[in-house]
């Protein structure tokens, strides 16, 4: 598998780490509901089939973060961006 | 000898010594080990599988089932080789498999006898029960029995490499629709692979007599691999398998560099394992003659009609005195003259259709080739075939022959199109499979599409070349395609003769027409089940050329049709694949990478014994002339270290340089503890957890300026630290300014430990003040050793002792192990090694990885009270969680041994005195032990429910792994030095 990396290009999936979904964020540590908020964070995790975002980090690279959007089913690569930022995007 | 009297692609002018099972035999360049024992007149080349029946080559490709050799000899030996792509070579020596005493007489062929015993399933019925004896009796026998080649005995004397390839254009294959593929997309000056599984380019141009742009097929092929060879952009890999497609256009291949030579050249690898990463893939791979299943149809002697061809054509080798043809197709029958042309004696072509086509008959007809419409071929008879029975509607007949050609038409070779989930789809028209779904970027051309006629596939080949190119951004120019007489592709589906006798359909694994009967019978008749019930296609060739008939067997059974019987998918590898080659140089030693200390040449030079911690290579202790064991060594080392100084190289600890003015806050986020508060110039232990409550890592961070902080890891968790490190800069929190660098390998840190540490320290540095209150426990100092050496001190202790860790540019730590080594003479200064470490920091009640495994949270470590309130952290939520309160829970604690003489075991687990050894019983287990010199008996460190609430009392330490089953006795973890006072004198 090639992972198109915003800063250094298409690269063997080799050189990356991978953490997976993207989607959940880490909930405000400070709110009522925190406790089920960061269960939820921790270990709810969707599992679709079809197009996914996830973060993998270019660890034999340039070592960002990226969100990476994958489909499942195919392995095809429709988009990829900084994560955080969402910034070098393409 | 069945040499034919000339032609070939060999070279006539040099001969070739080899042996078989010890027989001498000659040869030529050109030839394959098949095609020169067949020269040679030995149709017997092996025994089968389960009935250990004689078996000869059926094929002329590396979709053979059944002439597998063991090559070579010793080290080099390897087996279940096939003979039809071992390229012949001076002083080659193969052996025949799966027989004893001897190929000829052959002492388990008996099991042709039991044969109504061992069909389909014989597994999953005979052996069921009783299960005690699967072990000790069915295994052993079935392995001797059904043994294939042997493996080698020694390591494999030769090197593999891995290298990876980039081009526009990928071509599989060279026959017709390859090569022209390869020329099309050559031309627009795209980057082109092309990739050839033989040691020759043009597949079945190099068998066949047929005309190309005016002369012949070979003419044709000459050309495209002069024009291929002269373009720079292109690049001919010959002897290159691609054994699989894979996700993101890449294609896994094995060159066979060596594999052709006795042994291989200096400096060369046996083989090499190719990732090509292709943006566009032309598929040309051709096509399998597809056997019939007739009775008697394994005899040595019996082969694909093509095959028999490619023999006689190729390579100038008769498979017989005299041979026959069993055909359903024009193909078969106008390869069958081409081979009768080129000097076979063919004395006949049975076709099961009621006539041939003009041109061929009358071909037949110039060659004095005999032509038998409507037959079948329904017996063999010979150990190696003499004669076949035909019957016809007009009655039958019994030629005498010895090598019989068979084919059943064509079935596109179209397993890379399988790989990535495609399932192949059937086309009336031709009876055949063709490519459905294929991988993205991937066409197929040529007979692997179905397209058959020669004429068709170099215009499809030409096509696809070029719009692959125009696909990956080169503009391809609409030249001709080579033009190809038609050739005649008429044909009638038929894959199985009645009648009675084995009537084989995977000749690899023994499965007959019977053996697909009895599973219909028996209910296995979805393919995946018949697959998995009978073996059939699950031998080494991955039914390359038996699937087809099984599946068609099937559906005669159903009544259902092949299509709706359905098809099974090929996976990865398309042929076997060495796990030497995919190992590459990964062996041994360089398994993985080495990373020596930078004293590691010095530590060798002291006589260190070294251990593997992790990447890390360490000096686990330094024994002495004269000590009997390592504990003895050990013991020596801790006590110098406790009473005058030690020394050992920590450099292996993660080093992370944060600099920015916001390291302070990320620093308070990642640890439990505060970090924004640290004095410049001090250092602070610290604990990090994991998002869900549990501890990730720790160690010692200082603070070097304001915005200027120094981290140390565990040398285990480096790496994940600083991805960690990077995860909440990035993703979690990108509004902080804070740069981070990986700095492990740039500084060399070595600790000084001992009371009399300070005085050789003090040799050392560079007019600093290292007094206890220039530089106080935990705090940091920055200047310079050895007369200029940047250095950094710090006042850190794991020993426990009074002790400094220097940090000094990696390529000066070499120097100063060899200063601390002569500054610390006077005192007695001790290297020490790892195994002195952990037993220093166990009598200390320091945790480690064997308690920050991944399952205890900062209590259970006796940590909580560390953690700060005054802020979030990472983890802080979820360790808030009941559960990691709950006082139940196994928290660190000592352990002594009642009887002070035993040895403790680390992973016994803890159960009261006298309570029964079960799983609800469990207290909790022993993580770390070790014999503790100071205090002259072993100790132990380890989470016991309650712990910290019940110093002294008794409990039992069960180790049934081991035989253990001791009283030991619950302390505090600290063994020595409770209060820390030795380290801040």
């Amino acid at each position: 598998m090639r992972i198109p990396c915003p800063y250094c290009g298409a690269r063997s999936s080799h050189e990356f780490a991978y953490l997976g979904d993207a989607a959940p964020t880490r909930p405000d540590p400070s709110a009522p509901d925190a406790a089920e908020a960061f269960h939820s964070y921790v270990y709810e995790r969707d599992n679709p089939a079809g197009p996914m975002d996830e973060l993998w980090y270019h660890s034999a690279g340039c070592r960002r973060w990226l969100k990476v959007t994958r489909d499942t089913r195919t392995h095809a690569i429709t988009a990829v961006a900084f994560a955080g930022t969402g910034e070098g995007g393409r | 000898m069945t040499r034919l009297v000339d032609g070939g692609l060999i070279d006539r002018s040099r001969t070739l010594s080899f042996a078989f099972d010890g027989k001498s035999f000659t040869g030529h360049p050109g030839d394959t080990l098949a095609s020169a024992l067949l020269a040679n007149g030995v149709r017997l080349m092996g025994r089968s599988f389960k009935y250990h029946r004689p078996r000869g080559v059926v094929t002329a490709g590396s979709e053979e089932p059944n002439a597998l050799v063991e090559l070579r000899t010793g080290a080099r030996r390897e087996p279940n080789t096939r003979a039809t792509t071992v390229e012949l070579y001076d002083g080659l020596e193969a052996a025949s498999q799966n027989r004893w005493p001897s190929l000829d007489v052959d002492v388990l062929s008996v099991n042709r006898l039991v044969s109504p015993f061992l069909g389909a399933g014989f597994y999953y019925k005979t052996f069921m029960w009783p299960a005690a004896f699967w072990e000790k009796l069915y295994e052993p026998v079935i392995r001797r029995a059904a043994g294939l080649g042997r493996a080698p005995d020694a390591p494999d004397p030769d090197t593999y490499e891995k290298a990876t390839a980039f081009c526009d254009v990928l071509v599989i294959g060279s026959g017709a629709a390859g090569l022209a593929a390869a020329q099309a997309a050559g031309r627009s000056g795209a980057r082109v692979i092309l990739a050839e599984e033989d040691f020759r380019l043009g597949g079945r141009l190099l068998s066949e007599r047929a005309v190309i742009d005016g002369g012949s097929a070979l003419d044709f092929v000459a050309r495209a691999e002069a024009e291929l060879s002269s373009l720079p952009n292109v690049r001919l890999m010959p002897r290159t398998t691609v054994f699989g497609a894979y996700d993101g256009s890449e294609y896994g291949a094995v060159e066979r560099v060596g594999d052709h030579l006795p042994a291989p050249l200096p400096f060369q690898p046996r083989q090499r394992l190719w990732r090509i990463v292709a943006k566009r893939c032309v598929l040309a791979a051709g096509a399998f003659d597809r056997p019939i299943v007739f009775p008697g149809n394994d005899r040595p002697g019996v082969m694909s009609a093509l095959a028999l061809a490619t023999y006689a054509t190729r390579y100038g080798a008769g498979a017989g005195a005299n041979a026959a043809v069993f055909s359903t197709n024009d193909h078969a029958v106008a390869a069958a003259l081409d081979a009768a042309e080129a000097g076979l004696k063919l004395d006949a072509i049975i076709d099961v259709r009621p006539a041939l086509p003009d041109a061929l008959a009358a071909r037949a007809k110039a060659l004095g080739v005999r032509v038998i419409t409507e037959g079948e071929v329904v017996a063999t008879s010979g150990k190696c075939l003499t004669s076949i029975t035909v019957r016809t509607p007009r009655g039958s007949e019994t030629l005498t022959v010895e090598a019989l050609g068979v084919s059943g038409g064509a079935t596109p070779n179209l397993n890379l199109t399988c790989h990535l989930g495609g399932k192949p789809v059937w086309r009336e028209d031709i009876a055949a499979f063709v490519p459905g779904a294929v991988p993205p970027g991937m066409a197929v051309a040529g007979a692997a599409a179905g397209t058959f006629a020669l004429a068709d596939c170099l215009a499809e080949g030409t096509r696809l070349g070029a719009s692959a190119a125009s696909d990956a951004g080169f503009a391809a120019s609409p030249a001709p395609a080579p033009q190809a007489e038609g050739s005649p592709t008429g044909f009638k589906p038929f894959f199985h003769v009645q009648g009675k006798g084995s009537a084989f359909v995977d000749q690899q694994n023994d499965v007959t027409a019977k053996d697909v009967a009895l599973a219909h019978r028996e209910g296995f008749r979805a393919v995946e089940l018949l697959k998995r019930y009978t073996t059939l296609g699950m031998a080494t060739d991955q039914g390359k050329t038996s699937n087809m008939a099984g599946l068609a067997l099937m559906a005669e059974l159903t009544g259902k049709g092949i299509p709706a019987t359905g098809t099974t998918v090929f996976r990865p590898p398309y042929t076997p694949v060495a796990l030497g080659v995919l190992a590459g140089h990964h062996r041994g030693i360089d398994f993985k990478p080495a990373r020596p200390t930078p004293t590691h040449e010095w530590a060798l030079a002291q006589g260190a014994v070294f251990v593997e911690t992790g990447l890390w290579m360490r000096a686990a202790y330094f024994p002495k002339p004269g000590e009997k064991d390592w504990l003895e060594s050990v013991n020596r080392e801790v006590k110098a270290t406790r009473e005058a100084v030690g020394v050992i190289d920590v450099s292996t600890f993660g080093k992370i340089d944060l600099q920015g003015p916001d390291v302070g806050v990320l620093l308070d986020r990642v640890y439990i503890n505060m970090f924004s508060t640290l004095a410049v110039g001090k250092a602070r232990y610290g604990v990090m957890l994991r998002e869900d409550g549990l501890v990730m890592d720790d160690g010692t961070t200082a603070r070097l300026a304001d915005d200027h902080y120094v981290m140390t890891t565990t040398t285990a968790n480096a790496a994940k630290v600083y991805q960690h490190l990077e995860f909440c800069l990035q993703v979690l929190w990108p509004e902080l300014d804070v740069c981070l660098a990986s700095v492990s390998e740039q500084w060399a840190q070595i600790a000084v430990s001992g009371p009399r540490s300070r005085e050789v320290l003090g040799k050392i540095v560079d007019g600093l003040d290292v007094s206890n209150a220039g530089l106080p426990f935990m705090g940091v100092a920055q200047g310079s050793v050895m007369g200029g050496v940047e250095a950094r001190i710090f006042r850190l202790s794991f020993s426990g002792e009074l002790g400094y860790e220097i940090a000094v540019p990696a390529r000066h730590g070499a120097a100063l192990m060899q200063a601390l080594m002569a500054a610390g003479a006077p005192f007695g200064i001790t290297p020490y090694g790892v195994e002195a470490l952990g037993v220093m920091r166990i009598e200390k009640g320091h945790v480690s990885g064997s308690e920050l495994n991944g399952q205890t949270c900062a209590r259970d470590l006796g940590l909580a009270k560390m953690a700060s309130t005054k802020k979030d952290y990472i983890g802080r939520v979820m360790a808030g969680r009941p559960a990691f309160a709950d006082p139940d829970r196994p928290t660190l604690v000592g352990f002594k041994p009642v009887d002070r003489a035993a040895r403790l075991r680390a992973g016994a687990h803890f159960l009261k005195v006298g309570a029964a050894a079960t799983t609800q019983n469990d207290e909790g287990y022993m993580t770390s032990t070790a014999f503790s010199p100071t205090l002259g008996h072993f100790i132990g460190l380890g989470l016991l429910k309650r712990g910290p609430e019940r110093m002294g009392e008794k409990v039992r330490a069960y180790d049934p792994v081991r035989g253990g089953d001791m009283e030991v006795e619950v302390c505090s973890p600290a063994f020595i030095d409770p209060q820390g006072e030795k380290q801040r004198v």
